[in-house]
């Protein structure tokens, strides 16, 4: 069991490594390109030849990145066959489709048209390469639609129906997989963090240049642009980010409790601005949550139920239960307690092993009740590997400190665009040093929001690998924790050797500037 | 005509990458890294276990359907799962 236990472990912290690592090429290229579109629109509306010398140095800086960072998404798909073949067998054609939909048009929609951005100036017309730049931009995007809709089934699975033949979930409706509202809210939420990255990014870029007095032009444009783009994008962001967590505060209500902090529930309860967690606090003892903390009142009720007096579950409620919910259908209920759950979990799991040998031996009325034994109980399937009531608990001071970081730093980037724009327009920006170097040193804090996001979404989201249907425990596949940890170091090496490189020829670049921009 | 634009589009990808200048590096670490991706890790470290132990769907649904059932016998006593 301890082996098991270290495949386990091994195997999740290998998958955060390596989506991490993937995560930090991802964002600028998502926001990146349509900067470039924006500029290259310009150019081609004004004649402005300065605007194409802009969006070719740009467009450099979005080729490195691009390099570096193609395919690494791919490992983690190596991971889904090796490490987690019981989930990906599970998660059937819901998984496979999404990722079979992005492959094919990450391909040809990227590859045609990134060949046409690079290769084209002055072979292809204006219009056409114009064209080819939003195609990337929005093929970029395109692709990062069918990752986030796979994963936001896994935070909410909807639109499918589990097959007790073969064990797989089968979708039954592409559009309810598609539109779920977690995958929107996913979605939009994603890809303007990237858009907001992106306009750091450039606006970090920018102003090194203008503390170093060279590139005037290139610099104070593209600052403007960005800025622009930014300020709207991070405005966006926040909007988007009431709507996951309000889908939070629905579907996944012990990771808006690990958020917070929150282990007793109440009505009218507010949202914790800054605080500081009581170490080594368990569920069950009588520790006082916070050392200190400053909260909103009634804050977290309305974002959560869009009402000040609504009842946010804490942990303890949680895995006490008895507390009254609205489900989905908007029926009143009361809510099982994770014992409860456990229960049901393992009665689940039974009827399922006693399907099949129902199925085995060709008795169908007893597969039939099964089957109906099954599908009542489908709901809980995964807490049926749990025996501790306490394991649905995610790790709440990481969940609760890295929201904070994400959070705190996405008003601060409002503020950040607002006050660029402001200064850029009053011309002041150039002579502001102390604003130009906190411009530069952004560029670490918004990879460190970006990250802190996607600790919240996945951390927060433990034990489950697909929510409350399976645990990762049940995901992973019987092998040698030695062969995952040799791979977790060789990943570790590869991609750090990656990020040096990308830093290192980025640098590189933005020291030679736009005079030798280009391809 | 269709050879010509057949050699429309060679010539483009061939110029293309005949004038890079910081493509030439960008690429010589793409095909490093494709190589020791799909050369060496995907080979060597990551087979696709259920395809590689399994011929068919349905031994790959009983091999899964066994584990999932059979982890429960790990952690509890299946005897003591009732249907009532």
């Amino acid at each position: 069991m301890t082996e098991y236990l270290d495949v386990v472990d091994w195997s999740r912290a290998q998958f955060a490594l390596t989506a991490m690592y993937h995560w930090l090429f991802v964002p600028l290229t998502l926001g990146l390109a349509f900067i470039m579109a924006f500029m290259e629109t310009i150019y081609v509306r004004t004649g402005n030849e300065e605007w194409k010398r802009i969006t070719k140095f740009w467009q450099t800086l979005f080729g490195v990145n691009f390099a570096i960072g193609v395919a690494t998404g791919l490992i983690l798909e190596f991971e889904f066959g090796t490490n987690w073949s019981n989930y990906s067998w599970f998660v059937g054609d819901i998984f496979g489709a999404p990722l079979a939909i992005e492959g094919i048009m990450a391909f040809f929609m990227e590859s045609t048209f990134i060949a046409v951005m690079f290769f084209g100036w002055n072979k292809v017309s204006k219009k056409f390469h114009l064209a080819s730049t939003w195609l990337v931009a929005l093929g970029a995007n395109l692709s990062a639609l069918w990752i986030l809709v796979a994963n936001a089934w896994m935070q909410y699975p909807a639109g499918m129906h589990f097959n007790p033949d073969t064990a797989r979930n089968e979708m039954h409706n592409f559009w309810d997989v598609l539109f779920s509202p977690v995958a929107i809210n996913k979605f939009l939420h994603t890809i303007s963090s990237g858009y907001v990255l992106a306009a750091i990014f450039v606006i970090g870029v920018s102003a090194w240049y203008l503390l170093k007095k060279r590139e005037i032009q290139l610099a104070k444009r593209s600052i403007v642009i960005a800025a622009v783009f930014g300020l709207i994008s991070a405005l966006f962001l926040a909007f988007t980010g009431d709507g996951s967590a309000y889908q939070v505060a629905q579907k996944q209500p012990m990771k808006l409790a690990a958020m917070e902090g929150l282990y007793e529930g109440q009505e009218g309860t507010g949202l914790v601005v800054i605080g500081a967690l009581t170490p080594n606090k368990k569920f069950d003892d009588e520790k006082d949550p916070f050392i200190f903390k400053i909260e909103i009142p009634k804050l977290l009720s309305f974002l959560g139920y869009r009402n000040f007096d609504a009842f946010v579950p804490g942990v303890n409620d949680l895995i006490n239960g008895g507390y009254t919910y609205t489900d989905a259908q908007g029926n009143e209920q009361i809510a099982l307690s994770a014992e409860q759950k456990i229960a049901r979990g393992k009665i689940a799991i039974k009827a399922l092993g006693d399907y099949n040998e129902a199925s085995d031996a060709g008795d169908t009325e007893q597969m039939k009740y099964y089957r109906s034994i099954l599908e009542e109980n489908f709901l809980y399937f995964g807490y049926g590997y749990l025996n501790d009531p306490s394991s649905i608990i995610p790790n709440i001071p990481l969940t609760f400190y890295s929201f904070r970081v994400m959070v705190g730093l996405g008003f601060l980037f409002i503020a950040f665009f607002a006050f660029i724009i402001f200064l850029a327009f009053k011309q002041k920006l150039q002579n502001a040093k102390w604003v130009l170097w906190t411009s530069v040193f952004m560029i670490p804090l918004v990879y460190l929001a970006s990250q802190a996001g996607w600790i919240v979404a996945e951390v927060g989201r433990q034990p489950w690998v697909i929510q409350d249907i399976l645990p990762t425990m049940a995901a992973v596949s019987r092998i040698d924790a030695s062969a995952v940890q040799i791979t977790f170091v060789l990943f570790a090496v590869i991609f750090t050797a990656l990020l040096i490189a990308e830093i290192k020829i980025m640098i590189k670049q933005i020291k030679i500037g736009p005079k030798d921009g280009g391809k | 005509m269709k050879r010509s634009l057949l050699h429309k589009v060679f010539q483009f990808y061939y110029q293309g990458f005949r004038s890079m200048t910081v493509g030439k590096t960008l690429w010589t670490i793409i095909i490093i890294k494709l190589i020791i991706m799909f050369g060496i890790l995907k080979i060597f470290f990551f087979p696709n276990i259920l395809k590689r132990n399994f011929n068919t769907d349905e031994e790959r649904s009983n091999h899964v359907i066994e584990q999932l059932t059979h982890v429960i016998e790990q952690l509890t006593n299946p005897n003591t799962i009732t249907y009532d």
